[in-house]
């Protein structure tokens, strides 16, 4: 595991914001798999939660399930004090207020990147055209792809695409970020780029939810490491006392296997 | 050759009624067939078994029998003194939506499910999602397909000359009955569909080269 370069910020202990997303005893199954068993998660506002752990232990599907991409079998989940709605205009409606950036980018291929920055922005919040551009156009300059704004998404380099997705989701001014291993899919030059852009966005006092095997990123942007196996939460600390001294069995397993190499 | 000069104005109006009950239809199941597409992979399940049983129905039924019913029925029981033509127009487009809706919905199925999935998380309803993401990328993969099938329905179209409507294979039995050369009227009938199904592929042909620059 490559160990991050990235400029420690002096993180204090999780900020006392009040409860953003809030998870209550959630339970899913993919057919005979229990992929989340009995998870309680509250994320406060302004909090970083980078959620670790091998794969398969239901990390990614933890994160798709804050915005309703999966389902949850039981349980409940709340955004900003209002429980995730059924299928339809207002679950859309809270969708909008939850930027997501995922693993494969997902940047719509038939539209240009500044486009892609702009589409929410006209077609969901009902933008001005023109107040929409500038937006989008000064977001692209701060995750610096600025110059790109004119290209297709498959003529950009992987790290360029992940950060106009960053761009993308954060047109919409939303409340909280969910990142699903945004720079797995990344050559591994290409990984630094995305992270500084999210450090800045941590620093910024986004509210943020990254599900990543970056542990430098972990080690010094998040207030908080969630760790997870086999659909379970198993520990819960600040990253100082997770990696120096972890708790669990299973976390010190893991982490002799990522660190020690 | 005279057969054509002699009956020029009949073979003119055969071949605009080929052509208009092609564009007509074609408009119909064109736009029944997107519906019904959208019906087909939307979220709500009873939409989804209406277009199944849409489908289903319109696309194992043969296209002589919904003439049948469109003519016999429809009036009877719905809309007395109905035109041929709209007859015509009903039965031939949707008959052909249903092959549409096929096509497009093998077009939806190629574009990777990562774009709707980032479509609704910056809060686009599904409607939104299918009109300015999916469909706008299914079109590449649709072209071919449909392109096919209006050349079918240019074809299918001969049916409703069986049923008071003006078309090329409706004068063709009018000239043969009034013992005109048969191998002329073919020829010239067959060269007539000719035009209409070149048109159709060049048309489509033109517009696939345009998509694949456009990305």
């Amino acid at each position: 595991m490559s160990e991050v370069s990235v400029t420690k910020s002096d993180k204090g202990p999780a900020p006392a914001g009040d409860p953003l997303v809030v998870l209550d005893n959630v339970n899913k199954h993919f057919g005979a798999l229990h992929v989340l068993q009995d998870i309680d998660l509250t994320i406060r506002r302004g909090e970083v939660v980078v959620v670790i752990g091998p794969s398969g232990s239901g990390k990614s599907t933890l994160c798709r399930t804050i915005n309703r991409l999966e389902t949850v079998d039981s349980g409940s989940i709340a955004i900003d004090g209002k429980p995730l709605p059924q299928e339809g205009r207002e679950l859309a409606r809270l969708r909008a207020d939850v930027g997501m950036v995922f693993q494969s980018f997902n940047l719509f291929a038939h539209k240009t990147v500044l486009e892609n920055v702009m589409l929410g922005q006209t077609k969901v919040r009902r933008t001005e055209k023109k107040a929409a551009e500038e937006k989008a156009r000064a977001l692209l300059d701060r995750v610096g792809v600025g110059t790109q704004a004119d290209k297709y998404p498959a003529q950009l380099s992987g790290g360029q695409q992940q950060r106009v997705a960053i761009a993308r989701a954060l047109a919409m001014d939303p409340k909280v970020m969910l990142f699903d291993e945004p720079t797995s899919a990344l050559d591994p030059e290409m990984i630094n780029e995305v992270l500084e852009v999210m450090q800045q966005l941590a620093r910024d006092g986004m509210t943020m939810v990254v599900v990543t095997h970056e542990m430098g990123f972990a080690r010094s942007a998040a207030n908080r490491v969630v760790f997870m196996a086999d659909g379970r939460i198993v520990e819960e600390a600040e990253p100082n006392q997770f990696f120096n001294n972890p708790r669990s069995d299973r976390a010190k397993d893991f982490l002799s296997k990522i660190l020690h190499h | 050759m005279n057969v054509l000069l002699d009956y020029l104005p009949e073979f003119r109006n055969g071949f605009l009624g080929t052509v208009s009950l092609t564009a007509a239809s074609a408009a119909l199941a064109i736009l029944l067939g997107l519906l019904i597409a959208g019906f087909r992979v939307s979220p709500v399940p009873p939409l989804r078994a209406f277009g199944t049983a849409w489908v289903t129905l319109l696309r194992n039924t043969p296209l002589t029998l919904l003439f049948l019913v469109a003519f016999f029925v429809v009036p009877q029981v719905l809309f007395p003194g109905t035109s041929p033509f709209v007859l015509a127009t009903l039965a031939l487009g949707f008959y052909t939506s249903s092959f549409v809706c096929e096509a497009v919905r093998s077009g939806i199925n190629t574009v990777p499910l990562g774009q709707a999935e980032a479509a609704r998380s910056i809060g686009m309803t599904f409607i939104q999602t299918l009109r300015m993401i999916i469909l706008p990328q299914a079109t590449r993969t649709v072209l071919p397909p449909l392109s096919s099938i209006l050349i079918a329905l240019t074809k299918n179209s001969a049916i409703a000359g069986a049923f008071s409507n003006t078309e090329l294979f409706n004068v063709s039995k009018l000239l043969n009955d009034q013992g005109r050369p048969i191998g002329w009227i073919f020829l010239w009938i067959a060269l007539a569909y000719l035009i209409i199904t070149f048109a159709i592929s060049g048309i489509f042909r033109l517009l696939e080269r345009r998509l694949e620059v456009a990305r």
